[in-house]
Order: structure tokens, then sequence, then C-alpha cells
């Protein structure tokens, strides 16, 4: 396919479908990132800053969390039972349609 | 007060081969860093995963990389002022910059090269209203002494090895009571303080609250309590004297937004001749700056700040001329 519709829902709850490309090695929060959405990534997407978290809003099926994007939502905030963090998805054809919505930030 | 050539703000990859460029042009460097080691994020952040885009290095953990940064700059013999963060800036009437920072340990130097990368490392803070209310009553983001809390009844949060070790180090006869507070069950740090804190909680040494998080501080003037929302149990009181949460550290661009640079994005805009600020006199390098086509790579720092030493030179010694040498020619000659 090469090319599959992701929604994410900004912090203001605005809506922005883009178009997420499956073959370039990307990840959610570099999608965000490219399209200019309100998304730090300060460490690059290691799973090491927890910058970059958002909550799966779709019944999207994503592989499971690691251990380490476990471990880096212990520093985030806001965290539920949806959260994840964005570099840590990496964008594949199934997840065509998969609405995300930012989290917070704390201060 | 220190005096120097060229004063760097962040002991990073940037700031470090700074000296290195710096030292070929017989400019001396010092760094200011706020955290008490120098490398940055490198060392901070991920000491032991592997870069790859340095050139000539197929692989390199980011430690490695540090130490061999350091190794490349001893020879100009850098000075450092670690674990204090660069506070304030003012122009001296020789066309000077003081540089003070929050301990109050003051720099003078003609140039100033701001390799801040993300800027400093600060505690995280949770999203608790009335937090501010309560930092320095009660509210410690860092355990500096822990004979602070002789005595005390003490809630810890967090899920990681400092909040562990700091629930088992104060709950060994320092702390009258402790509590830790985590968002699950399990917890990221070394097996054998997770095994401990379990241990601890089932002797009833400490108060282990997982599933929760802290959602409001009471207390008049002072912290009384927190209260904890649990997943399944909902609100709950706890007295104590102190709340420590220990979130880990996240970077600020902190007090450099004050000093008069013109920023975008948390960024610090250059001019991509000698990555010159707005400021005659002060430079960024590095994941600090702003400009069209930039790239926050470490090897796009190096050469940020290559160029910014020759700039630097002529700033310093306008009347001198400056021939490009090769260390391949000139081997490096220390300070």
């Amino acid at each position: 396919m090469g090319i599959i519709k992701v929604t994410v829902i900004d912090r203001e709850g605005q809506p922005h479908e883009l178009d997420a490309p499956t073959d370039m090695n990307m990840n959610m929060m570099e999608l965000c990132k490219s399209y200019e959405l309100p998304v730090e990534g300060t460490c690059g997407g290691m799973a090491m800053c927890a910058s970059c978290h958002m909550y799966l809003e779709s019944d999207t099926d994503l592989p499971e969390k690691s251990d380490a994007e476990e471990d880096m939502l212990d520093q985030a905030f806001f965290v539920k039972s949806n959260s994840r963090l964005g570099c840590q998805i990496h964008l594949a054809d199934s997840m065509d349609g998969m609405v995300v919505r930012l989290a917070e930030v704390g201060s | 007060m220190i005096e120097t050539d060229i004063l760097i703000i962040g002991a990073g990859p940037c700031g470090l081969f700074t000296v290195f460029e710096a030292g070929l042009l017989k400019l001396r460097c010092h760094l200011i860093d706020a955290l008490p080691q120098a490398g940055g994020q490198c060392t901070e952040i991920y000491p032991k995963k592997p870069i790859y885009d340095i050139p000539a290095y197929p692989e390199i953990l980011a430690g490695d990389l540090v130490e061999n940064l350091m190794k490349q700059a001893e020879p100009f013999k850098p000075g450092f002022t670690l674990g204090e963060r660069a506070e304030t800036i003012e122009k001296t009437d020789d066309d000077k910059f003081i540089v003070t920072t929050n301990r109050g340990t003051q720099h003078i130097a003609p140039v100033i090269a701001i390799a801040g990368g993300l800027g400093c490392f600060e505690p995280r803070k949770p999203p608790v209203a009335n937090l501010a209310d309560y930092e320095d009553r009660g509210v410690e983001y860092i355990i500096k002494d822990p004979n602070f809390y002789k005595g005390k009844n003490v809630v810890i949060s967090g899920g990681g090895d400092s909040a562990l070790d700091w629930t088992i180090f104060l709950a060994e006869g320092v702390a009258n009571h402790v509590t830790l507070i985590h968002r699950r069950n399990s917890f990221r740090g070394h097996l054998d303080s997770v095994q401990k804190v379990m241990d601890m909680a089932a002797s009833g040494k400490i108060r282990l609250v997982t599933d929760a998080e802290v959602v409001d501080i009471t207390g008049e003037g002072k912290v009384e309590g927190i209260v904890v929302d649990h997943e399944k149990e909902g609100k709950i009181n706890i007295a104590c004297d102190h709340w420590v949460p220990l979130f880990g550290l996240s970077p600020k661009l902190g007090p450099i937004s004050d000093w008069g640079l013109s920023i975008t994005k948390n960024a610090i805009d250059v001019d991509t001749f000698d990555y010159s600020t707005n400021v005659p006199g002060i430079y960024a390098i590095g994941d600090i700056n702003n400009y069209p086509g930039k790239l926050k790579l470490i090897l796009c720092g190096f050469h940020e700040a290559t160029l910014m030493v020759q700039s630097a030179f002529k700033r310093i010694y306008p009347d001198k001329n400056y021939v490009l040498k090769y260390t391949t020619v000139n081997g490096v000659e220390g300070f």
C-alpha cells in the first residue's frame, strides 16, 4: 500500500488526517513532527524521554508495549490504559484508519 | 572570577569538540553545565546506546564518544563548572560578558558559545494543580541530604531506581515512615531493589501503594498530606510531612531564553556564516540553534563548532591574520 491514513487529535481537540508512509521506516512521533504537530520527541525515538506520549483512540491492533516503553511511561504524566509512546508505534499498513490523541504535557 | 577566551555553555559533545577546535587556534575554553558530569544527553540519557553516524566510527557508544571527546580536548586543559546552571549574562564596558551561575560562580569571556543542546535538565514535575504552592514547603524533586527527612513521614512517587533506592534508604532508620506510590505494580529499577521494596512492603516496614497517582496536596502553608487516586479504591488521603516526586529529568531551555537572543521554537536563531546570534559575541552551536535546513545531529554540531571558533578568533584578535593549519602537519600542541 505505501500510504495509510492516520488521524492525530491535537491538544486543542482538533483532528488532523495525515498521509502516513509505511515504507519509510517511520514511527508516529516522527510522522507528527513531519507535519509540525506539537510532539517533542526529545530523545529522538529511543523510548527514553516520554515526550511523545499519546493515546490510542481507535481499536487498531498494535504490537504489545515493550518493557522499555512501559518503563518510560512511568516518567510520563496523565498515563492511561491506552497510553503509548509515539516513537514505539512503527507505521505499518495494518494501521490504516488509526486514531491517536496527543497527551497533555507536564511542566 | 573565572577568566577564559571562549565560555561554553553546555558540556555535551558539541561543547567538548569546541575546546579542541578552539585549542588549535590557541584559544582557551571553560565549560558550564547544569549536570554534574560532562557529556550532556549522551551521558545523561543514553550512554549505552550505539551511534552509527559519526564519520569514521561505524558504531560507537554515546558514553565512549564522550570519553574520546574528553581525551581529544585534554591537551587544551579546559576548565569546568559542573552541576551549576548558567543563569545571567551581563556585558562589561570592554565588550566582554560575565556569566553567573545559579550558585553565584562568575565567569568572564569575550566570546560565549551556547552549546546547550536541548537546554538544562530539570526534574519533571507532576501535573498537580497546587504543586508550586508547596515547593520547598514539603515538596522536593531531588533528595540532597537524606538527614533532612530524619523522623519525618515521607511519600515518594515514581517507579525507577531513584524512587526505589531512596525508599529503601529512608526506610532504614532515617524517616519515621515511608510510603511509595507508583502508577503500576511493576517497577523498572534493578531487580534486587525491586525485591527489597516488595519485602519491605510485605513486612510492613514501608507502605506500598501501586496502581495509583498523587492528585492533590493538602496542608496549611506546608505539606500535611497528599491525596492519591487509586485505580480501584478511588481517593485515598495519606498524611505526610514530605512528598518527593521522582519522575526523572527533562530538558528546558531555561534562563538562556531571557538573554535577549532571537529564539524560534525553543532554538536560538543563528547566521550560518559563523553561527553567530543576534548578539555580537554570542554564538549558538549544536542542537540548540536554528537555521534553514538545520539538522539536530552531532556531526553537524562538530562542523558548526569548527566554523564558529574561526569567527571567535577574529573577534578576540581583530588584528591578527589566521591561516588554517592541518593537524597532520602540525600535530596538536596543547597548553
